[in-house]
């Protein structure tokens, strides 16, 4: 499967197939760190490619996708993320937009709980609620054979977790996989932060004793894991970033889940 | 004679107590809206499952089953003690008595609470002196925190032992006494050889013992950490109950920016209605929501403990951001009451309490909020904090206003072009 994302994908993009009258059912957000950062725009691909397998029918933004205004309005500039998310309201009801699937964690959950207040009216769906859907529904098949046996750890992204109670969908996509998943002693609303939240993502840290994505890593390193899973853009480069640190990343993958799946889709 | 003295002590406590609560009363007049208290039946479905059932401080098995019983403990005696109340000032002795059954059960209940709690007590304190736990030691805790802290323990240690006097010296000073005492009703035997006024008298020392360290208990909590036993409840009734994840909507914000947004109304904008100020600077700033937690948090430290930054060592102690607010209030608080809202010492919350070292370290991660027993929330004051910087004063880290002019020029937080948008279906 992998050969099949090193090449071009096609993805409808949202103003073209509005102008040829067609509405998609969802719209796919694809985020800042979907279409920029290096390693998760492989993620992006990942779950554009499932998209086309099941022949679901939808369309992303492209180049009209803009911020959500998350970061800013956690890092309190509040006006900035106001104005992002009336543009973005604004756009969404012009091409009537009802559902929208987020890959990011904290799209997911600025799209779902904060922009209802500024009017916003459509159903958000994260992309493992809609992956385990498509799997219940027969529509998405895994070949447990691929990945049998490895031992994977899955690191709760904050935004998901406590923020949204998104606890067992992930485990239970993993358990699809017919892997080994060995929990970290602190997961679930346990899980520990992997240190990018609240826009710790664009800064440096504040001075300290230890980096909290190391103090996170090293957790993760502790049950032994062949596979690193993550669900957030920003806590995939937190654990690679700790893999490397820890000079482990030859040894352990991290890989999203949208990957992992990819990776067995039959 | 002993009822005009009861009578006496008892209008005292109520004196003193409700001028604490007026002066609490008119700290929360200085504070703002927060939301509106809606949705009762989850509300108290919440008090139930987190106060009553004590669902949260469970995760923490070991201190959480110690704490529940203490808990449950304290609602058993609290009965027992209402009854003292009643007895005291009518000249009566035990006059809940007619329950009969219940008053059995209410009784036997009570007496061996008495005792775990009390040894609970003991073990709460050992574990606070001897054991190497860090969250009892933060290095936010004052002096007067960790007196505080011992000075509840001791009380309630002291009321345990004369609440098991009082029934021990009742049971072997009556052979028709009313009412069931599982443990004291072994102990009393061995004080048979005594005369019935000296167990009478022993009963009635422990008797007045116990009721007046209550009435004293009651005055000093208001001025403790340990108010915690009045706050605690209506503090989870009134918690916010939305996702961890949602941060409120400042609508004073939504109207100046949907009216920069529209062209015809672009220059009203600047003439809209003013608002005092954006986020919180001070005491003066924050919510009866941000209030009430300061006054339920007992310094458990179990925030803390969660916390990635302070985990890391970093300065942000999620704990001592909730003790701060309550330290300014005290001292902030009075003089805003006297002096009028626009009264100044040249100090405020922001920086002489709290650090902007601290309010930049935190990751919004909710841990802290997750574990509180109360149902605090630090990330959104926190998050207030960071709006009063950047709106106010445009105090973010640089690399924050970096990303918000990317945000604002190419509608990320990198500096992209929006035209390359697609380039992960390449």
């Amino acid at each position: 499967m992998s050969e099949a994302l090193k090449s071009k994908i096609e993805v409808p993009v949202m103003s073209e197939v509005f102008a040829q009258g067609k509405k998609p059912e969802y719209l796919f957000w694809v985020g800042c760190a979907g279409a920029f950062d290096n390693r998760y725009m492989k993620v992006a691909k990942s779950f554009a490619y499932i998209l086309n397998h099941i022949g679901a029918d939808y369309a992303v933004l492209g180049t009209e996708e803009s911020c959500t205004g998350d970061p800013a309005r956690r890092a309190g500039n509040e006006m900035l993320f106001q104005m992002q998310a009336l543009t973005n309201i604004e756009l969404f009801k012009m091409y009537e937009i009802k559902k929208v699937i987020t890959i990011c964690p904290h799209c997911y959950n600025v799209f779902k709980n904060e922009y209802p207040d500024l009017g916003a009216d459509f159903e958000v769906i994260s992309y493992l609620e809609f992956l385990y859907e498509q799997i219940k529904q027969g529509r998405l098949k895994l070949d447990k054979s691929k990945l049998q046996g490895k031992r994977v750890t899955y690191h709760d992204p904050c935004y998901l977790g406590r923020a949204n109670n998104i606890y067992d969908i992930p485990r239970k996509l993993i358990e699809e996989l017919g892997v080994e998943l060995a929990e970290m002693p602190r997961h679930k609303s346990f899980a520990l932060c992997c240190g990018a939240g609240g826009a710790q993502m664009f800064k440096d840290a504040e001075k300290g004793t230890k980096e909290i994505f190391i103090e996170r890593t090293e957790e993760a390193l502790s049950v032994n894991p062949e596979i690193i899973a993550t669900a957030c853009p920003f806590c995939m480069t937190m654990l690679t970033d700790g893999l490397k640190y820890k000079d482990k990343i030859e040894e352990i993958q991290n890989l999203d889940i949208a990957e992992l799946i990819v990776t067995a889709i039959i | 004679m002993s009822q005009i003295v009861f009578i006496f002590f008892l209008t005292l406590t109520i004196a003193v107590f409700s001028y604490s609560a007026y002066r609490i009363y008119k700290f929360f007049k200085l504070t703002k809206p927060a939301y509106p208290v809606k949705e009762i039946g989850k509300r108290i479905k919440l008090t139930i499952e987190n106060a009553f059932f004590q669902e949260r401080i469970f995760r923490k098995p070991v201190a959480g089953f110690m704490h529940a019983m203490v808990f449950w403990g304290f609602c058993i005696i609290l009965i027992g003690s209402i009854e003292m109340v009643i007895d005291g000032v009518s000249g009566q002795e035990r006059s809940l008595a007619f329950l009969g059954i219940f008053y059995d059960i209410l009784m036997a209940a009570g007496d061996v609470f008495a005792y775990i709690i009390g040894l609970f007590i003991i073990i709460f304190m050992i574990r606070r002196c001897c054991l190497n736990i860090p969250r009892l030691h933060g290095k936010e805790l004052t002096k007067k925190n960790h007196f505080d802290a011992y000075l509840a323990l001791s009380l309630i240690l002291i009321l345990m032992i004369t609440l098991a006097g009082i029934n021990i010296f009742y049971v072997a000073s009556h052979t028709d006494y009313v009412g069931k005492f599982p443990i004291s009703s072994m102990i009393a035997p061995a004080f048979a050889g005594m005369s019935f006024e000296t167990l009478e008298l022993i009963h009635d020392i422990n008797w007045w013992t116990h009721i007046l360290l209550i009435f004293l208990f009651a005055n000093i909590l208001p001025y403790s950490k340990h108010f915690h036993i009045f706050m605690s409840i209506p503090n989870v009734f009134f918690s916010r109950i939305t996702p961890l994840g949602k941060l409120a909507n400042m609508d004073s914000v939504t109207k100046e920016v949907k009216l920069m947004m529209n062209t015809e109304t672009a220059f009203a904008a600047a003439e809209a209605e003013a608002v005092s100020r954006f986020g919180i600077l001070d005491v003066e700033d924050i919510t009866w929501k941000n209030y009430i937690d300061s006054l339920a948090c007992t310094q458990c430290g179990r925030c803390t403990s969660v916390c990635p930054a302070n985990i890391t060592g970093k300065e942000l102690s999620p704990r001592k951001v909730i003790i701060d607010i309550r330290r300014r209030m005290n001292e902030k608080g009075p003089k805003l009451i006297k002096h009028g809202k626009d009264y100044s010492d040249g100090k405020s919350l922001i920086r002489d309490y709290i650090k902007e070292e601290e309010i930049w370290a935190c990751t919004t991660c909710n841990a802290c909020a997750k574990e509180c027993p109360l149902n605090i929330d630090h990330p959104t004051f926190i998050i207030d904090l960071r709006r009063y910087l950047v709106m106010e004063e445009s105090a973010a880290p640089a690399q924050l206003n970096a990303i918000f002019s990317n945000i604002e020029n190419n509608g990320a937080p990198w500096q992209y072009s929006n035209q390359d948008r697609l380039n992960w279906t390449l």
